[in-house]
């Protein structure tokens, strides 16, 4: 299997407003994917989509080769922690670890029970007086333990503290790397995915901005900073994602798969989130690149 | 699927079988001593039990659990089956685990529903327990006074006994996870599920009920021993007061009355009763039981029957008990299969 999603014109509409419009992706299997965004962009219906818990309004989607809200969904190979990793707040720790069992008969007992031990999790604590990174971690106990082909985790850390996020995707890194698992993980930090991914989706008003291997992508986009050049005078293969101008200067992010010889630029390396950010940016054009409209910085 | 729907309904499944098999044990107890009392007395049964406050304390609580089964089943074992998990997202954990939904709902559905047969037992104990007083009303010692002279065919009964409270404990179920899945709020499901309980039990005995079977029909004449009242108007105590409308007491020991009029000799209901029947109503009420009365009003029922008058009245026989017990059931059962189609149907759609 060398693809673990594949969506083609996929679209979602909540009575008269689309949550997710013309979606087509490719999202290969054994990576790490952060599919980043703001909130309300659409990033949780999606991921809904991909585990069958909300049916396409437009378009198909695949996950493993099949419709995942299709009768013969590969339920079994997906596993699943949705937004505010619920728990039941009135079971214990134990009793979440035996519904994993009764529920999947791919169920690995051993290695559930492995990691509830080695996180300090109390097996006969209720999940209701767990730490909201407790949770977060039985929640995704829950999910590695199904031995999923394919983990699909809705802002896993977005109510955790810093110190917590950083240990939830510390572990979940390790688990990634004994299991072969592939994973879609969305935040609205880039930082998160900055940390975790490597593969990425930018998802801005309900369409997908951007998508591929992170290597790739900072590989092929510069920072041009220069004398004010107006946008088409730049040579043919490089694509301008955003512009900015001041009386004698002018900055564009451009794509392009060749280098820039141009000595009249200083080329620039961009990080993963001025990458981010210069396509939520053009996806947005009212909104200057400065003020980061929704998207938080956290380090 | 099974242990996790036990262990997410075991405490309210437990607090509502157990308060009902107390009351079932009470009732086991004090059955026999029932029959006892109407074995050794049949004729002065009512008078004893009227003395019996125990066991009237016994009939009443009993009839009112009976009849609250359904809407506590409908609103706390119903309502909060789906709302609770989409309020606390947990459906997002059990959805996507390796079960379907279809067979999640399938299994707490299936489970739930012998648990609410079960609370439903109740009706058929009770049903049981109160054999003597309905013996006792069917062989005619029966008195109107207190709900325990009460035929069980009545509609004030109707619904507390034999199968019928089984069925709405089902209906009262599926109300109550269609509530759910269609208002997602657990207190707004739970309203909804009580007031629409609620609202067919009282629905049922009144606009289903008689017209489930043909009723017999029996054409009486008037005496002064079996009036049960008479409507008159004019100016009060005055002797030229016209009759409106007469009533007299079905002779059928446990049935139920549905309707009475007075018909004239071709057939018809009298709409206006002759003018000499002011006599009837001429004086003081009767008292019950004695024939001397005013000499006037016992005339004038004889002149009416003379004159082919009777009192037409349809009533189902005490007989028919069981068959409308059945009738009712299944009615109820169809409504609780098909609102759980819609379950099924609902279950697969987004959230």
């Amino acid at each position: 299997m060398s693809t673990v999603l594949r969506s083609a014109g996929l679209g979602k509409k909540y009575r008269r407003n689309w949550a997710l419009s013309d979606c087509t992706l490719e999202v290969p299997a054994g990576r790490v994917v952060g599919l980043v965004g703001p909130n309300g962009a659409g990033k949780s219906t999606l991921l809904n989509l991909a585990v069958g818990m909300l049916t396409p309004s437009a378009g198909e989607i695949e996950v493993l080769g099949v419709n995942p809200a299709g009768p013969d969904a590969r339920r079994a190979h997906v596993g699943y922690v949705g937004q505010d990793t619920p728990t039941y707040a009135g079971l214990t720790v134990a009793d979440h670890l035996r519904l994993g069992a009764r529920l999947n008969p791919g169920w690995d007992d051993a290695l559930a029970r492995d990691r509830v031990a080695r996180l300090g999790l109390d097996p006969t604590r209720k999940a209701g007086r767990l730490s909201g990174g407790q949770r977060a971690q039985l929640a995704l106990t829950l999910a590695v333990a199904k031995r999923p082909e394919l983990m699909v985790l809705d802002e896993p850390v977005a109510s955790l503290d810093p110190l917590a996020r950083r240990e939830f995707l510390g572990d979940l890194m390790e688990t990634v790397a004994e299991q072969q698992v592939s994973v879609v993980l969305s935040s609205h930090l880039v930082s998160d995915v900055d940390r975790a991914c490597d593969f990425l989706i930018v998802l801005v008003d309900s369409q997908v901005q951007l998508a591929g291997d992170i290597g790739d992508l900072l590989d092929t986009h510069h920072r041009l900073t220069g004398p004010r050049r107006d946008e088409a005078t730049l040579p043919s293969d490089q694509v301008v994602i955003t512009a900015s101008h001041t009386d004698r200067q002018s900055t564009y992010v451009v794509r392009t798969d060749r280098p820039v010889l141009d000595p009249s630029w200083e080329v620039g390396r961009l990080d993963l989130e001025d990458l981010v950010l210069a396509y939520m940016s053009r996806a947005r054009p009212g909104r200057p690149e400065t003020t980061r409209p929704t998207l938080e910085a956290l380090r | 699927m099974t242990w996790l729907t036990w262990r997410q309904f075991r405490v309210s499944a437990l607090a509502v079988l157990l308060a009902l098999a107390a009351f079932a044990v009470v009732l086991a107890v004090t059955g026999p001593q029932l029959a006892d009392l109407y074995r050794d007395a049949p004729d002065d049964f009512f008078s004893r039990l009227g003395l019996d406050g125990p066991k009237q304390a016994v009939f009443s609580i009993g009839t009112a659990l009976v009849y609250a089964v359904p809407a506590v089943l409908g609103v706390f074992w119903g309502a909060p089956l789906v709302a609770r998990e989409l309020e606390a997202g947990t459906h997002r954990l059990v959805w996507t685990q390796s079960v379907t939904r279809t067979r999640w709902l399938g299994t707490k559905l299936l489970l739930i529903g012998l648990a609410a047969v079960a609370a439903g037992l109740l009706a058929i104990a009770l049903t049981w327990w109160c054999g003597p007083i309905d013996d006792a009303i069917r062989g005619g010692h029966g008195d109107n006074a207190s709900l325990l002279g009460v035929p069980r065919l009545s509609p004030v009964l109707f619904g507390a006994r034999g199968t019928l409270p089984i069925g709405l404990a089902l209906l009262a179920l599926a109300i109550g996870v269609t509530a759910s899945l269609v208002l997602k709020r657990s207190i707004v499901a739970m309203a909804a599920t009580l007031v629409a309980v609620v609202g067919i039990q009282i629905a049922l005995p009144v606009l289903v009920q008689p017209h489930l079977l043909d009723p017999q029909v029996t054409k009486a004449t008037f005496s002064v021993d079996t009036l049960d009242g008479l409507m008159a108007g004019g100016p009060p105590g005055s002797a030229g007061s016209t009759i409106h409308e007469i009533r007299v007491d079905l002779d059928e020991p446990g049935a139920w009355e549905l309707s009475q009029t007075t018909v004239d000799p071709t057939g018809k209901t009298v709409d206006e009763f002759p003018a000499w029947t002011s006599d009837c109503g001429g004086g003081p009420p009767p008292e019950p039981g004695s024939a001397s009365g005013p000499g006037g009003m016992e005339k004038c029922l004889d002149r009416l029957n003379a004159e082919g008058y009777r009192q037409e009245m349809t009533f189902l026989p005490a007989s028919d008990f069981w068959t409308l017990q059945l009738l009712e059931t299944g009615i109820v059962l169809a409504a609780a299969v098909g609102l759980t189609g819609f379950c099924f149907w609902r279950i697969r759609r987004d959230f």
